[in-house]
């Protein structure tokens, strides 16, 4: 049985890697399991500077799922690369390592994009759809000019293959995907989080000091599924799947979908064991339909 | 090093209105579980998904007591467990030094009170006071009192003090070396107040909302002298001095 997809020329052990931000730097998650028994991992969103993130709370539960308002709080591309990724990479043989790049203006993030894709990471997603900070972020990533623009200008200075993380709040996303790929996208990461509230009735303030933040888990998975299925039908760049997967059924869902790469990010907080436990299942749903090769499964959707 | 511990639930009871007492037996958890540290539980809802943290109250041979509060529908679903086992990570966070003092003060407010038990039991003859909303809420003053002199106060004065427990604590301070803290936001910005003014080291256990619990998601924030720190890691117990608020 094969489960490793080749995704732009970067050979991953079997589909499954983890979502930006909800997996730290992988030092905390590889207490409970080896990394090289999942395909990657993405590390937190990585910025020029250090930033400092959004006041707390930083996180309400939703029926479903969560919102969070962290605000890409992380101390610097510089201390990432001196040292998270060394240790990744000396103790990782396979797991690969994609490294999150943000920033406030396009200068960041072609500088992000030159820095990180002249390291030893394996692949560079680039985030243009955080909703929790002001500056940047999802600024870039709801307008398909904007989007083609900062896709070109870190593509020419990233070393990397490039994926481009797409932000659900906008009207049509396959315009910006195809934005993305025209400007030269190596592949595209879908959903980001769906922007959202909750408010205490009792105090008449919302949970997050940041009024309102990003909504992931289960919650969304109509939603990104359906986002995946058609910027796979919109792009002919290979994708990586995410939003409210919590085991091997959710994975296989967007892989028929349309994604390559499927990655969990709300599940690890509930099941540490989520990523290692959704490959098993893929693996039984492999071996329960006949199929030999994962890849088979990629896009395999039959639509109405 | 993080773990899951599966524990068994041998007994569960309401010690007051809402408040859930639950002894969790699990050999591992119990030997390396500190004062002040918690526990991560995954309360196995699809509508409520995110584990809830619960501090450690005491530790008995192999059996860990925890209790919470039923405060939201997360809670209630926890709180309807009868028996079976529970998926539970821990211990986590770094929980109280013991060493800080030799004639240590405890500070407890409303579910503030419950962490500071296993603690009462580690220092010797601590002065102890405990805040409630009112005499309903009032519970596990015997228990305290079986480590050293409790005072009890509640806010509706109906019993013991009337008043906050901070306030009695300060006319017992005399040669007091170091205060120990759990409980609402206000009251542990008071602690570190009077830890400010007399000069006696104060440590004072956070609370936030929290997600992972290992320090991968970085959503449980406080804010210190060094910026935003963790509390699931950093904390949950920080210096007085460090803690912004």
């Amino acid at each position: 049985m094969n489960t490793k997809v080749n995704f732009c020329g970067v050979e991953f052990e079997n589909p499954i890697i983890t979502a930006s931000g909800t997996f730290g730097f992988g030092y905390e998650y590889s207490q409970f399991y080896n990394l090289d028994n999942i395909g990657g991992i993405s590390v937190k969103g990585l910025s020029l500077k250090p930033r400092e993130g959004n006041p707390p709370p930083r996180i309400a539960e939703i029926y479903g799922g969560i919102l969070n308002s962290v605000g890409l709080q992380n101390p610097g591309v510089e201390n990432f690369l001196q040292n998270d990724l060394p240790f990744l990479k000396s103790k990782y043989k396979k797991c690969k390592i994609i490294a999150n790049i943000t920033g406030n203006s396009i200068e960041d993030y072609v500088a992000m994009g030159e820095i990180v894709g002249s390291s030893d990471v394996d692949l560079v997603e680039m985030n243009i759809s955080c909703p929790n900070v002001k500056q940047g972020g999802a600024a870039f990533g709801t307008n398909a000019k904007t989007a083609e623009e900062i896709t070109r200008r870190v593509k020419e200075k990233c070393k990397k293959p490039l994926v481009v993380k797409l932000s659900p709040n906008v009207t049509d996303i396959c315009e910006i995907a195809r934005a993305a790929e025209s400007a030269g996208a190596d592949a595209l990461s879908l959903i980001n989080t769906l922007l959202g509230m909750k408010i205490d009735i009792k105090t008449r303030r919302p949970i997050l000091h940041n009024n309102v933040g990003g909504m992931s888990g289960p919650a969304v998975k109509p939603i990104a599924a359906r986002m995946v299925w058609q910027v796979k039908n919109a792009v002919k760049i290979p994708l990586i799947g995410m939003g409210g997967i919590m085991n091997g059924d959710d994975a296989v869902e967007f892989m028929l979908a349309g994604a390559s790469l499927v990655a969990l990010g709300t599940a690890n907080f509930i099941d540490p064991y989520a990523p290692i436990k959704t490959l098993y299942g893929i693996e039984e749903y492999m071996k329960n339909n006949g199929i030999d090769d994962v890849n088979e499964i990629i896009g395999g959707v039959k639509p109405w | 090093m993080y773990q899951v511990r599966l524990c068994e639930i041998i007994q569960k009871r309401e010690i007051a209105k809402n408040q859930i007492e639950m002894l969790l037996k699990n050999k591992d958890l119990a030997n390396e579980a500190k004062p002040g540290q918690f526990v991560h539980i995954n309360i196995e809802s699809e509508a409520h998904l995110l584990r809830r943290p619960i501090s450690i109250c005491d530790i008995e041979g192999d059996v860990v007591k925890i209790v919470f509060e039923i405060k939201g529908e997360g809670t209630a679903v926890l709180a309807k467990r009868e028996g079976g086992v529970l998926d539970v990570i821990g211990p986590l966070g770094n929980g109280f030094d013991l060493k800080k003092g030799k004639n240590a003060v405890i500070i407890g407010g409303g579910l503030g009170v419950f962490p500071l038990l296993y603690l009462a039991k580690g220092l010797e003859n601590p002065k102890i006071f405990l805040g409630f909303r009112n005499k309903d809420m009032v519970c596990m003053e015997d228990d305290f009192a079986k480590c050293g002199k409790t005072l009890v106060a509640t806010d509706d004065g109906n019993y013991g003090y009337h008043g906050f427990a901070i306030d009695l604590a300060k006319k017992e301070l005399e040669g007091c070396d170091i205060i120990y803290a759990c409980g609402p936001a206000p009251m542990l910005k008071a602690v570190k107040a009077l830890s400010e003014e007399t000069g006696i080291k104060a440590e004072i256990s956070m609370e936030q909302r929290m997600g992972c619990g290992i320090g991968a998601c970085l959503v449980c924030v406080c804010k210190t002298k060094n910026g935003y720190e963790k509390v699931c890691q950093k904390g949950p117990v920080f210096d007085a001095s460090e803690v912004e608020f």
